[in-house]
């Protein structure tokens, strides 16, 4: 099965077919007293396979920026850390020109540790220079707009706070390809409008970005491409008004926040 | 023309490959490998000095637990083995339990830490993507910044007790370069079994009592089993005896640093290292997986 192609334009990720489980452990017990029911002995402890992502196959090419959407539990954010060889997934494979990096909701690197020591930590992980992280410490601080609480530890932070240190730290270099996983959703109207030009001057400098979120008007502000995913499927892939229009149709939904 | 037909036949995999595309998360070659996380061995070094601090931030004596809590674990074990068992102390007892109980330390705190090192850190893991080596390294080099400073108040209680430095002082570097490499491997063999096998860090505890009991720390071997010199033969088969030994033939006045002590040390460096970084490699594609 060839997945379509286009034929002139440059590719920089490939999914192809790819499937991802999870294998978990449940407790095969519910626990509220009426729903489980039975003794210490009766319960089964059971490895249950969650299906996450069922045989998705697309094509990213250079310059786009892709919108994801899907009702919560759908699989995108899966199908993102998988994307960013965070999760390995079970069948098919995924293919990219450049290592993609990928900006998530997922709790605070290092919980302990000062917010610049997280900024130092994060960028020695990827690779950077000490000298480098050093001298941009300083640039990340002021666009995330924590300079007062810097010095203190992340586990302070608000959400909010948070997520605005961690998009500036991922957004103090361009990348060639940026996977934003609903990590704007909780910050506030201003940041997210600063993010969102950042995001777009970054796509317009050849690089290419996935963004997952639940506010259309996100999607449609940044993105030039959106693929819906339900269940683990792909329903849909193409321009955003369509796309979004189709989503809004399915959910309900009337605007577009 | 032709190419453009061949388009449309062809898998994405091998579109994915005509075009240059490398598959994510493929675990890069055993050098390659070994390359990046050379690389990056800054984020190791910092990693470990960062979590060093903030572990004792939260204590009120801060970093000084570093040197008073073996002083205080020494004091217990010479308490309670230089008195209950005074009649079988081995010779010039007190240095001979503080080489024992801080060498040990600094092994059985590197399997500790390097069973927890991925499991510990999933923030990281889950957040950025590096060679997963770097945190089994971190953990031991965490443990060795731990371990210098208890090595300087064993160097002042052999001062006390012995009235002397010998030359041979000099000869614990390259014990403790051996040493660092064998608790690399173990670290490193460690970090993938409990991230396979959480319940690994459950057993962890009991494994390390059973060796503190069977490696001579607090009690000389060869005296208390000379009657059977087949169980002597077996335990003695242990690197960590080697190692602790080795030490206070150099540091303990009585004792003897063989040739074959320093044989067997290295020679328990080299494979455990070798092993470690090898059977650790051939998971990097697992690591951080929720399930």
């Amino acid at each position: 099965m060839a997945a379509k192609t286009k034929a002139d334009a440059i590719p920089v990720v490939v999914v192809d077919d790819v499937h991802i489980t999870y294998k978990v452990f449940s407790s095969g017990r519910r626990a509220t007293r009426a729903a489980a029911g039975g003794g210490l002995f009766s319960r089964k402890i059971g490895l249950r396979e969650v299906h996450a992502i069922k045989g998705v196959s697309f094509t990213i090419y250079e310059g786009e920026s892709v919108g994801i959407i899907g009702s919560n539990g759908s699989g995108k954010s899966s199908l993102m850390r998988a994307i960013a060889g965070l999760t390995p997934v079970s069948k098919g494979a995924i293919y990219s020109s450049a290592r993609p990096t990928l900006l998530g909701v997922a709790a605070v690197m290092l919980p302990n540790l000062s917010g610049e020591k997280n900024i130092i930590l994060g960028g020695l992980a990827l690779g950077f220079d000490r000298k480098q992280i050093e001298a941009d410490v300083d640039k990340i601080t002021e666009f995330a707009g924590i300079q007062e609480f810097i010095d203190l530890p992340m586990r302070t932070y608000s959400s909010g706070m948070s997520a605005r240190l961690r998009f500036s730290i991922a957004a103090s270099r361009d990348h060639e390809i940026l996977i934003v996983d609903e990590a704007l959703a909780v910050g506030d109207q201003e940041f997210r409008q600063r993010s969102e030009a950042r995001m777009r001057e970054m796509r317009d400098r050849a690089g290419s970005l996935f963004l997952v979120s639940h506010s259309m008007q996100s999607i449609l502000d940044t993105c030039n491409r959106v693929i819906w995913i339900e269940k683990g499927e792909l329903i849909m892939d193409g321009d955003p008004q369509t796309v979004v229009a189709a989503y809004n149709k399915h959910t309900g939904a009337t605007s577009n926040d | 023309m032709r190419r453009k037909a061949r388009l449309f036949e062809m898998s994405l995999a091998d579109y994915a490959r005509e075009h240059g595309l490398k598959r994510v998360g493929a675990r890069p070659a055993f050098l390659d490998y070994l390359g990046q996380a050379w690389g990056r061995r800054d984020f190791a070094y910092t990693l470990a000095k960062f979590t060093n601090e903030a572990a004792n931030a939260k204590n009120r004596l801060g970093r000084w637990w570093v040197i008073l809590l073996p002083t205080v674990q020494a004091m217990v074990y010479g308490l309670i083995f230089g008195v209950l068992m005074a009649r079988d102390r081995p010779e010039n007892f007190i240095p001979f339990l503080f080489t024992g109980v801080f060498l040990f330390t600094f092994i059985s705190g590197s399997a500790t830490q390097g069973a927890t090192a991925l499991t510990s850190n999933t923030g990281l893991v889950r957040s950025l993507a590096f060679p997963r080596v770097l945190l089994p390294v971190s953990a031991v080099i965490r443990q060795f910044l731990n371990t210098l400073p208890q090595i300087g108040l064993l160097l002042i209680t052999l001062l006390v007790f012995q009235q002397g430095i010998t030359w041979k002082w000099l000869l614990l570097i390259p014990v403790i370069a051996l040493m660092s490499l064998f608790n690399l491997g173990i670290a490193m063999i460690m970090a993938r079994i409990a991230s396979q096998v959480q319940d690994i860090n459950k057993l962890l505890p009991f494994v390390i009592r059973i060796l503190f009991y069977t490696s001579g720390i607090f009690f000389s071997m060869d005296r208390l089993l000379k009657d059977h010199p087949s169980i002597l033969a077996v335990l003695k088969f242990n690197p960590i005896y080697d190692y602790v030994e080795l030490a206070r033939g150099l540091l303990v006045q009585g004792y003897e640093a063989t040739a074959f002590l320093w044989l067997t040390s290295a020679g328990w460096a080299i494979l455990a290292a070798v092993i470690g970084v090898f059977f650790f490699w051939k998971a990097e594609e697992r690591y951080g997986r929720e399930d």
